[in-house]
């Protein structure tokens, strides 16, 4: 176990160099001189040179990288090009709201997801069971924008129920996770259903009914925890689909997350904050699938780590 | 004799006739405001510095101004000229030394009055590389600046504080510009002592002598100025309190201002809701329309071959269908056919451009070499509409024949390719098209039209140089009496006149400017369209519902 836990360590590392190797590359070979966006229009040659030197971005590649990797050490990413703060105080302002906004989503896509799957599960081939493998499918094919604007444009601006965008208390939190989590919920109610199909056709269950158990004590007190188990295992992986979602959610929500900020960064080619929003992703999506792999085999003692 | 001068001609010619007295009089304040009260302004990104060396953007310009203060500043509303710190201000005959006589008794936000020691130190930490202020070659005429931009010096010998009152700054050369370039904000003075207590975060902490003083920033979500009660100029702010709500998307915010909920939309009416808004009469009420110092246009790399020909270039000049453009983005603004745009001094009312004529363009090209047309490339920025409006100009080339690839790309990408003197045959420019600095013609020209700005990494991406032009343009900006303001417009109209035979550029449109704001607020329309603050003046507006 601890070795195996070592060998996960290390390879996560070393995934975590190869991320900020490419990313630093791909952000050095874009053709778009960042001293240029800091300079302004009307810089003269001279202060341009000067800026460039005093940020270090006249050395060359590897140096550059070199440098980076060394303050990474101690926790220092830079200063942003554009709003000259820091970008871990950048992030790590935000990083609050985003976790908040997982948790959410993470509800609202087990309530959703589970409850869909269950119940297509128990009426099988029935056109409930059709519904909701449709509804499950429209809701992971379904772009997370238009999702957000139409949960936006029916409940905060029609019925009034949550406030239009923002950030701040419950009723905020609501349409966002709602939006992160119907994609989620989609593959959840699958997974769910076929998990739950499974463990419905062992045969310790057909003991249960053949000892005449009422149907709701067979499905929520023997099924559900069996089914329930393997699909909860999934959320670790999740964080990476969070991640992607959460750049498209947050903004159309104005949720004032590290995904916002990432594609405020984007946009005006502010390369330390881009650079440091992937570092955190890439590390929490290798720790998430770290989670998901070591508490595997507690929940499913036939998987061994190895 | 020396010329005492205040705000405008007018003024400064009765301050000459009066023997040098200069206008003490308190600035006007609009009668039917009433103080008090708070507003709300959405904004889509983030604030990105309220440093007054720093900030650079449409976003943050007008914030800075009610923070900070400069030695001059404009008439609300207007692009007029006026002393702000400075309470009046001498040029001497040869236009090379300039003399500031400061206001006495404004003080910093920190409760320290500040002198005339603050303007210098500003100016010096402005100028300073290691600021890495975007603004600094904008102060490139005071004397000593070469050796403090080159890191040779740490203060500028051009600027002398006389006495605390005081300030006297020598120039290299006459600069007509030199007083506007009193009124950006890369000149607001700042306090040294907060300076150094932030250092590279002041811009997060900002201390100024302005109307309004920072009260809260909460990272990404919304930034709070509250009124300086001990504002110099009685009567100003009308508001208690600004709140600007970040991470909006403008589509959403409008759908809050629709509700009643926010006051202003910091970022433009979202052009997919421009229409439903502006046929709604009773939001088309709280709709402002103004012009702003905005030219769209097409650059042609004239050192790129068959753009070295000004027949091509003519012939491109009379093959764009402009009001077919305008009408692209909801005729949110107006045919252009010269550099300048309408509401700058030296815009020529009479100069009619080249038609939109396709035989006579069609004519031309083949006089040129090219009866049958030519490939090319047209670069142009990706977000909407601009690609729509690179697909407008690529149909309107080809019906004379020429066929260009649109390469749409991120701005970044862009500003690349156009300052790399082999990088891109054509540009749209929209989404990065000039915006004034300051109003004043010359604005227009170094940078984008003339020889500074056709170099590595320069805005001159027709790398168009005319030496004489240059020649005459310095010229032009020697002019620094008042009196002759009239005769230096002239010369810059005839500028933009011959450049327009050379036809580096197609100008396409000038933008308008449309700010929606809710039914509370108060104060004349042109303090929502102000040419300076941007996108509204917020020292001078006021809420109509307090008591």
């Amino acid at each position: 176990m601890i070795a195996y836990l070592g060998r996960r360590v290390i390879q996560s590392v070393l995934i975590l160099l190869g991320v900020s190797l490419i990313t630093f590359a791909l952000l050095y070979l874009l053709p778009a001189d960042p001293v240029r966006q800091i300079a302004g229009r009307s810089a003269t040659p001279e202060t341009v040179e000067n800026i460039r030197r005093q940020l270090g971005l006249d050395q060359p590649f590897f140096i550059q990288y070199w440098h980076y990797l060394i303050s990474l050490l101690s926790g220092d990413l830079g200063r942003s090009y554009i709003q000259r703060s820091e970008v871990t105080e950048l992030i790590v302002s935000r990083l609050p709201a985003s976790l908040l906004l997982m948790v959410g989503a993470i509800l609202c896509e087990l309530a959703i997801g589970l409850t869909m799957g269950l119940v297509a599960a128990v009426r099988r081939g029935t056109a409930t069971d059709q519904t909701l493998m449709v509804a499950s499918f429209v809701g992971v094919s379904a772009p997370q924008f238009v999702v957000g604007l139409l949960l936006l444009y029916v409940f905060a601006v029609q019925l009034g129920w949550f406030p239009i965008g923002g950030y701040g208390t419950w009723r905020h939190l609501v349409l966002p996770s709602l939006t992160m989590g119907i994609l989620g919920a989609g593959w959840y109610a699958r997974m769910m259903r076929s998990s739950m199909i499974d463990v419905l056709r062992q045969d310790y269950m057909r003991t249960a009914r053949a000892k005449g158990l009422a149907r709701g004590a067979i499905i929520f007190r023997h099924a559900l925890p069996n089914a329930i188990l393997p699909v909860i295992a999934m959320i670790g992986i999740d964080i990476g689909i969070f991640m992607g979602g959460i750049v498209v959610v947050e903004s159309v929500f104005g949720w004032p997350g590290i995904g916002q900020l990432a594609w405020q960064a984007i946009q005006r080619v502010d390369i330390p904050i881009i650079m440091g929003v992937t570092l955190v992703s890439a590390f929490a999506i290798v720790l998430g699938n770290l989670l998901a792999d070591t508490v595997a085999p507690f929940i499913d003692p036939r998987i061994k780590l190895r | 004799m020396k010329k005492f001068l205040t705000s405008t001609v007018a003024v400064s010619a009765l301050a000459l006739m009066l023997g040098m007295t200069s206008a003490r009089a308190e600035h006007a304040v609009d009668p039917n405001a009433k103080p008090g009260g708070a507003i709300t302004i959405t904004y889509k990104d983030d604030v990105a510095t309220l440093d007054p060396a720093i900030g650079y953007d449409w976003q943050n310009w007008s914030m800075i101004k009610s923070l900070f203060d400069g030695l001059m500043d404009y008439e609300p509303g207007t692009t007029n000229l006026r002393p702000d710190l400075a309470e009046s201000y001498e040029i001497a005959p040869d236009g090379k030394t300039v003399t500031f006589k400061l206001r006495q008794g404004v003080k910093f936000h920190n409760g320290r009055e500040m002198t005339a020691d603050d303007v210098k130190y500003s100016l010096d930490r402005v100028t300073n590389p290691k600021t890495q202020s975007p603004g600094a070659g904008f102060f490139g005429s005071i004397k000593g600046h070469d050796d403090v931009a080159a890191g040779k010096a740490e203060s500028l010998s051009g600027v002398t504080v006389v006495d605390p009152y005081t300030i006297k700054f020598e120039l290299t050369r006459p600069d007509a510009t030199f007083l506007h370039v009193m009124a950006i904000n890369f000149s607001h003075v700042v306090p040294k002592e907060e300076v150094e207590k932030y250092g590279a975060d002041f811009g997060k902490h900002p201390v100024g002598t302005g109307a309004f003083k920072f009260a809260e920033w909460t990272l990404g979500q919304r930034v709070v100025f509250e009124r300086n009660p001990d504002y110099w100029h009685k009567g100003l702010p009308h508001l208690d309190r600004i709140t600007f709500e970040i991470g909006q998307e403008p589509i959403v915010a409008l759908l809050r201002l629709q509700k009643g909920e926010i006051d202003v939309l910091g970022d433009v009416i979202p052009p997919a809701k421009f229409q439903e808004v502006m046929a709604d009469p009773e939001q088309k009420a709280r709709v402002v329309e103004g012009g702003q110092l905005h030219t769209g246009y097409i650059t042609m790399n004239t050192t790129m071959a068959p753009f070295d020909n000004v027949k091509v270039r003519q012939a491109v000049n009379m093959a764009i269908n402009k009001d077919r453009i305008v009408q692209l983005i909801n005729n949110r603004g107006v045919p252009a056919n010269q550099p300048l745009p309408p509401s700058m001094p030296g815009y020529d009312k009479e100069f009619k451009g080249y038609p939109y004529d396709v035989a006579k363009a069609k004519a031309l090209l083949a006089e040129a070499g090219h009866p049958d047309g030519f490939d090319t490339q047209l670069f142009a920025m990706n977000t909407d509409p601009n690609p729509r409006i690179a697909q407008a100009i690529q149909q309107d080339l080809a019906a004379i024949g020429i066929k260009a690839s649109i390469q749409s790309l991120a701005q970044a990408n862009v500003i690349a390719a156009g300052g790399d003197k082999a990088g891109a045959p054509m540009i749209w420019s929209g989404g990065m098209a000039w915006i004034a600095d300051f109003p004043d013609p010359s604005n227009f020209y170094g940078p984008i039209l003339g020889c500074a700005g056709a170099v590595p990494g320069g805005w001159n991406w027709s790398w168009y140089c005319n030496k004489d032009l240059d020649a005459k343009a310095a010229e032009a900006d020697s002019i620094v009496d008042p009196a002759k303001s009239g005769e230096r417009a002239k010369m810059w109209s005839e500028i933009y006149g011959k450049i327009m035979e050379d036809a580096p550029w197609v100008p396409v449109f000038n933008e308008q400017r449309f700010t929606m704001k809710s039914p509370r607020m108060g104060g004349a329309d042109n303090l929502y369209v102000d040419p300076v603050h941007i996108p509204i003046n917020y020292d001078n507006v006021y809420v109509t519902d307090v008591q």
